[in-house]
């Protein structure tokens, strides 16, 4: 599969998840929306080289991800292919900074901290981020940030650009296809060639567009969507603000493994 | 390798700091709110659909790999300036937003954090920057190829370059991992010189070849290309270059601020744990006030308090233990979330 097939065919996974049945897909999107930003500045918020104070952050993308049924697998798999410029730029520093820590096992130094820190953050943030559209979709997430302040023009955009996204991947990568089928090796794939084949893409989505815009008009389009679905913020979505908050406030003032394994080993000795 | 820098050229959450990101989310905000509005006022125009269209465009084309002769590597179309040239700049940032908020929420590339910095880096300066000042005067009314090329090509790699920068001096702000600068822009700006001459090349064969095949979309309104170019009036261009100027002002002397001082909640708790005795400031102070005032064991003397961070051992069996905890709690929710659902 081509490479915009495969990422048409991820983003559609996804956006099935977010319309399944499960409790995390029920909750209102404002809801998740809000919490997973403030985790996400939770987990920014700690210094450089936090390791073991970012481990009970886990609890949030693991929870958001198994209530709304998403296999850890697939989390994993969409991370693996964002690591390599997040472990480009933190892979210097267990050579920048060789200052031993204290009370930490030997050889591990601080730039070693710093580097599993910044692997650790990428794998919370991320899988948060991933979580969220996979039990909210894209127009959902569109909708709650319209409603947390976006301008309506952008949420517009998102709302389209979801709904062109299938339509032109799908010419792009029948141009793709078509285009190797034609060409053995790397003929075709030359860069002057880039002209008219993105060129002619962009006529065919140019011209698509025009006749969706002629089909809009004659549905009495105004030049934004109503706002989608309001949903409805209830018990349920006070819990789920509330407890979340009250998790981060207190991960983040108290170091819980730290606590745990001094009375774990304390309690032993 | 320019591939790999070439996509992943999106500031991830995990390397911004909180002030680093809220500077320039807010900066970010300002600017597509004032973009949005502009966009708004000709959605009549038939815009919108373009822009969605445009959006998807964008994100296909970036995923269509060619040969870069001579090297043996492969490259693509990032699209910031296409994009402003083909829909005039406010409609390339409304447009490039919602592209990266795809990217980040669905392929863990960017994030929501860094969203402000990457629309900055990735759609701000290619349009509003590299567009006004290196494209239009460089092409002038009506370009020819060679001209169209320079052009592009020029415009194309002062966008890649400053936005390179801005990547750069985005980490460097965050110091959430030690870069010595130097060696970090040597290794960054370099690199992006040849991805912005593909760029460029690029974006000038998608406009000559749109303009040959269909002459009356490009170029043809008074000889400037962008079919659906904002009817925005000559006065108003002082009023986006004050504005683009204030908000990397703004930006970076935000940043430079938060970058200096303790973040908001660490401050925050320091002043609250002013009583404490000076000992007991920093981290490790107030993680010592804290377990006292939380008396999960009162008059319990923690074995490890005289080391300062914890013993090893101690350190790893509450990771430990904490994941557990994590897991048999994702996994209760599972099977509860099955339950519910009923057989997949």
């Amino acid at each position: 599969m081509s490479r915009v097939g495969e990422a048409l065919a991820g983003l559609d996974a996804l956006e099935l998840r977010a319309s399944a049945d499960g409790s995390a897909q029920a909750l209102d999107a404002r809801a998740k929306v809000g919490v997973t930003l403030l985790f996400t500045v939770a987990v920014a918020s700690f210094p450089a080289g936090a390791v073991s104070p970012l481990l009970p952050f886990v609890a949030f993308p693991a929870a958001l991800a198994a209530a709304g049924r998403v296999p850890f697998r697939e989390v994993a798999r969409r991370l693996l292919l964002a690591l390599p410029f997040v472990l480009l730029v933190a892979l210097p520093a267990p050579f920048l900074d060789r200052t031993p820590l204290p009370g930490a096992l030997p050889g591990v130094t601080a730039g070693w901290a710093t580097f599993v820190s910044v692997l650790l953050r990428f794998a919370l943030t991320a899988s948060a981020a991933l979580a969220l559209v996979a039990t909210t979709g894209l127009i959902g997430v569109a909708a709650a940030l319209g409603a947390l302040g976006v301008p309506r023009p952008l949420v517009t955009q998102v709302v389209l650009l979801s709904r062109s996204l299938s339509v032109l991947g799908a010419e792009a990568e029948r141009m793709e296809r078509a285009r190797d089928l034609r060409s053995s090796g790397r003929r075709g794939r030359e860069l002057k060639r880039a002209g008219s084949f993105l060129g002619t893409l962009l006529l065919r989505s140019w011209e698509r567009a025009e006749r969706i815009h002629r089909a809009l008009l004659a549905r009495g389009f105004t030049g934004s969507f109503p706002a989608p679905r309001p949903g409805r913020m209830g018990g349920r979505e006070a819990l789920f603000v509330l407890g979340w908050c009250g998790a981060f406030v207190l991960f983040r003032l108290a170091d819980v493994p730290s606590l745990l394994g001094r009375l774990l080993v304390g309690g032993l000795g | 390798m320019l591939e790999s820098f070439g996509v992943r050229m999106h500031l991830a959450d995990a390397l911004v700091s909180p002030g680093v990101g809220g500077a320039f989310w807010a900066v970010t905000a300002a600017s597509t709110a004032v973009s949005s509005r502009a966009v708004a006022r000709r959605a009549e125009a038939g815009a919108t659909p373009l822009m969605g269209m445009a959006g998807a465009f964008v994100f296909a084309a970036q995923m269509v790999n060619f040969a870069i002769p001579g090297t043996g590597s492969s490259g693509h179309l990032g699209g910031g300036l296409l994009l402003a040239v083909l829909l005039g700049p406010d409609a390339a940032i409304v447009v490039m937003a919602s592209v990266l908020l795809v990217q980040a929420l669905f392929f863990a590339d960017g994030g929501l954090l860094a969203f402000g910095c990457n629309v900055f880096n990735l759609g701000l300066l290619p349009a509003f920057v590299a567009y006004p000042f290196v494209f239009r005067p460089l092409a002038g009314p009506a370009p020819g190829p060679r001209r169209l090329l320079l052009a592009s090509v020029a415009a194309a790699v002062v966008g890649l370059e400053l936005g390179a920068l801005g990547v750069a001096c985005q980490a460097l702000l965050s110091a959430v991992t030690p870069l010595p600068p130097r060696a970090f822009l040597l290794a960054l700006l370099p690199v992006h010189v040849p991805i912005g001459v593909v760029e460029g090349v690029v974006t000038a064969a998608v406009l000559t070849f749109v303009r040959r095949a269909r002459p009356g979309l490009l170029s043809s309104d008074g000889g400037r290309p962008g079919a659906v170019e904002t009817g925005r009036r000559a006065s108003d261009r002082p009023v986006v270059a004050g504005l683009l100027l204030l908000a990397v002002l703004a930006a970076g002397v935000l940043s430079l601020v938060a970058s200096k001082r303790p973040d908001g909640l660490e401050w925050s708790v320091a002043r609250a744990a002013r009583g404490t005795p000076a000992a007991e400031h920093g981290p490790d102070g107030w993680l010592a006030a804290l377990q006292k005032r939380l008396a999960i064991l009162p008059d319990y003397e923690l074995p490890a308090s005289a080391g300062g961070g914890g013993t090893p051992l101690a350190g790893l069996a509450g990771a430990a233990v904490t994941l557990a905890l994590v897991a048999g709690a994702a996994t209760l929710l599972r099977r509860r979330g099955a339950r519910r659902a009923g057989p997949p």
